[in-house]
């Protein structure tokens, strides 16, 4: 049975593909996973590379500016 | 005692002829010119010519006996050409220059990048020539001394300057000792290093970088075509960018950029030279390469310009004016601009044809055109020598996806010098049919240029002055415009009538020429009809463009763009 979309607790839920719990706990593990996997030095690149990579998919400018935001909260 | 280099400079290339310095001047009397530019380089030569061609003299003043040292400038836009035909000299340029329209971005030996510059078959100059600066300047010495309007002073150096309401006082240094002269307008165009801008005590506003680049011109023989080669992060030159350009005679142009922490003095050693040149040159499949250096120095990217071209009566133009990174070919390629712009102003307001608003919209032109320049120069040089932390892992990370992911590739576009939109010009008309056209060249855009026949092209039609394109299959030009042509010609405004006809008729009444457009092309592309017109200011640029004119309105948009607003 599938987990119940995070967005679906928003009040303004987004019109595009959702995340379920199970897919975050999937790409969780496989981040920390390759990000282990990655020589000293290289993960800063990987993660930015992820950043503009995601960007792209997420063909928003505004809301990926949004998203640095939401980031850059709490460090 | 100013004491210029006597011996010719050393070049593999160019011959340096050694000028006899002028000290005539030395103990006569002081004399009042109403112009004297200050610099003999590219900018300041392509002033005097201009000015000439409005039949105002000018004394050029160059502190140094030869053209200048070492390739500077090697990269020429299509803009710089069209301006160079105006001042007589295209011709030479093209016949010792290299055309060249690709770029190409390598990373980890793969190309990621190929940039394509439009050529259109409308255009009679490539987008890019490639010449040496000497060689350039050169053509311009030989323009210049074969006019009797210009007076080129070698091995002057103005060492003082002040100024009143009406004039400025120039104390020149010679070989023979010193001398004192006027000016009504000092045009200084005395390069990066500006004299005229330290006497003057003015300050540059904007940023410089901290990347700093080898730029070395060695003679070998390659077999590669002449396009732009980028290398990033090479092998021998981790983290960094190297650049090659052909010039012309075998000699190509390497650009490097020096490892961190990396003096000047150690990155100009011989062995290192000879090391790194070599590795560039392993890269582009040359095993043992056989070269000889012609020049080097160290040069860092700075996006600087003064805030006001404009001080009482002295006038910056070029480097002296502003500072401008070289990716992108912009340092001279702006400065034909600015003096293009300036040429027609100064003269006329010498004239005492132009409004109050004239020389000012000049600096507001410019300066503007520099920022403007300056805000997208600085994107490209982020890009090439990233100026922080996370600059560099941005520019890693777009080098990186750039193998495989085609939507990062543009970012190596490195945005070259295009020719600037005077769009918020106070030249430009108010009450025009600017924004009712479809096409063609918009108010403060350069005119287009139109192929008209075998080696034909409209600008090859264009003079120092305005030009009203006058669109029109009738036999006589409305006397309305005739009249206000008429008058305004009388004011000694320069003003040159063309009539564009499609249907052959050899001549118009009223129009001083006619370009026949049986096609209706250019009619096309400039998205006109018949009563239709655009009017240039004599720096090419458009003004005012109407679909029905009448000699009212064409007598308005000359009085604006004359600087009576």
């Amino acid at each position: 049975m599938p987990s119940k979309p995070l967005w679906a607790m928003s009040e303004n839920p987004m019109e595009h593909k959702q995340l379920t719990i199970s897919d975050i706990e999937t790409l969780y593990d496989q981040l920390a996973d390759a990000l282990d996997h990655i020589e000293e030095g290289k993960r800063e690149l990987f993660l930015v590379k992820l950043a503009l990579l995601s960007a792209q998919a997420l063909g928003d400018a505004e809301q990926f500016l949004a998203l640095t935001r939401t980031a850059l909260l709490d460090l | 005692m100013h004491t210029p280099l006597a011996e010719p400079r050393r070049s593999i290339y160019f011959d340096y002829q050694v000028f006899p310095a002028h000290t005539a001047s030395v103990n006569a009397q002081v004399q009042h010119h109403p112009v004297v530019i200050v610099g003999a380089g590219p900018i300041g030569l392509t002033t005097a010519l201009d000015l000439a061609r409005y039949g105002i003299p000018s004394i050029v003043l160059e502190a140094e006996r030869q053209v200048s040292e070492g390739s500077r400038a090697i990269v020429f836009t299509r803009r710089s050409l069209e301006i160079l035909q105006q001042v007589g000299i295209s011709e030479r340029v093209t016949s010792a220059g290299l055309p060249w329209r690709f770029g190409n971005s390598y990373y980890r030996n793969q190309r990621v990048f190929r940039m394509e510059a439009p050529h259109d078959p409308d255009d009679r100059f490539a987008p890019m020539t490639n010449l040496q600066q000497p060689c350039l300047e050169q053509f311009l010495v030989d323009a210049c001394h074969a006019n009797p309007m210009i007076e080129l002073r070698w091995g002057n150096r103005v060492k003082a300057l002040a100024q009143a309401e009406d004039r400025a006082t120039l104390e020149v240094d010679t070989p023979a000792g010193e001398y004192t002269l006027q000016a009504s307008w000092v045009v200084a165009a005395d390069g990066a290093r500006s004299a005229i801008r330290t006497l003057l005590g003015l300050q540059l506003e904007g940023a410089s970088y901290e990347g700093r680049f080898v730029i070395a011109d060695i003679k070998i023989d390659l077999d590669l075509p002449t396009e732009r080669l980028a290398y990033f992060d090479p092998h021998w030159n981790p983290g960094n960018t190297v650049l090659m350009h052909r010039e012309p005679g075998n000699i190509w142009r390497i650009d490097y950029q020096l490892a961190r922490g990396e003096t000047p003095e150690q990155a100009l050693s011989a062995d290192s030279l000879r090391e790194r040149i070599n590795a560039q040159l392993g890269i582009v499949g040359v095993a043992n390469p056989q070269w000889e250096l012609d020049w080097c120095s160290v040069y860092s990217a700075r996006a600087l310009t003064l805030s006001d071209y404009l001080h009482t009566r002295v006038i910056f133009t070029g480097d002296a004016a502003h500072l401008l990174p070289i990716f992108g070919v912009r340092g001279a390629n702006t400065g034909f601009q600015d003096c293009h712009g300036l040429g027609w102003k100064l003269a006329l307001t010498l004239k005492g044809i132009a409004g109050p608003g004239l020389l000012a919209s000049y600096s507001a032109e410019r300066v503007g055109a520099a920022r403007e320049i300056i805000a997208e120069a600085g994107k490209s040089t982020r890009f090439m020598t990233p100026p922080s932390a996370g600059y560099r892992l941005l520019r890693d990370a777009v080098l990186s996806l750039s193998l495989t992911q085609a939507f990062v590739r543009p970012l190596y576009h490195w945005r070259t010098s295009r020719p600037h939109d005077y769009v918020d010009s106070a030249l430009n008309c108010k009450h025009d049919d600017n924004s009712r056209f479809n096409c063609g060249p918009h108010q403060g855009a350069p005119l287009l240029n139109v192929r008209l026949g075998d080696d034909q092209f409209l600008f090859d039609r264009l003079g120092a002055s305005f030009c009203l394109l006058y669109f029109t299959d009738a036999i006589e030009v409305p006397s309305d415009i005739q009249a206000q042509a008429q008058s305004l010609r009388d004011q000694g405004v320069p003003l040159q009538l063309l009539a564009v006809v499609g249907n052959r008729q050899g001549e118009v009444r009223g129009a001083d020429g006619v370009i026949d457009d049986p096609g209706g092309h250019l009619r096309n592309k400039y998205g006109a009809s018949a009563g239709g017109a655009y009017l240039m200011r004599p720096d090419q640029h458009v003004c005012a463009r109407w679909h029905h004119l009448n000699g009212q309105a064409l007598r308005d948009a000359v009085e604006t763009a004359l600087g009576n607003e």
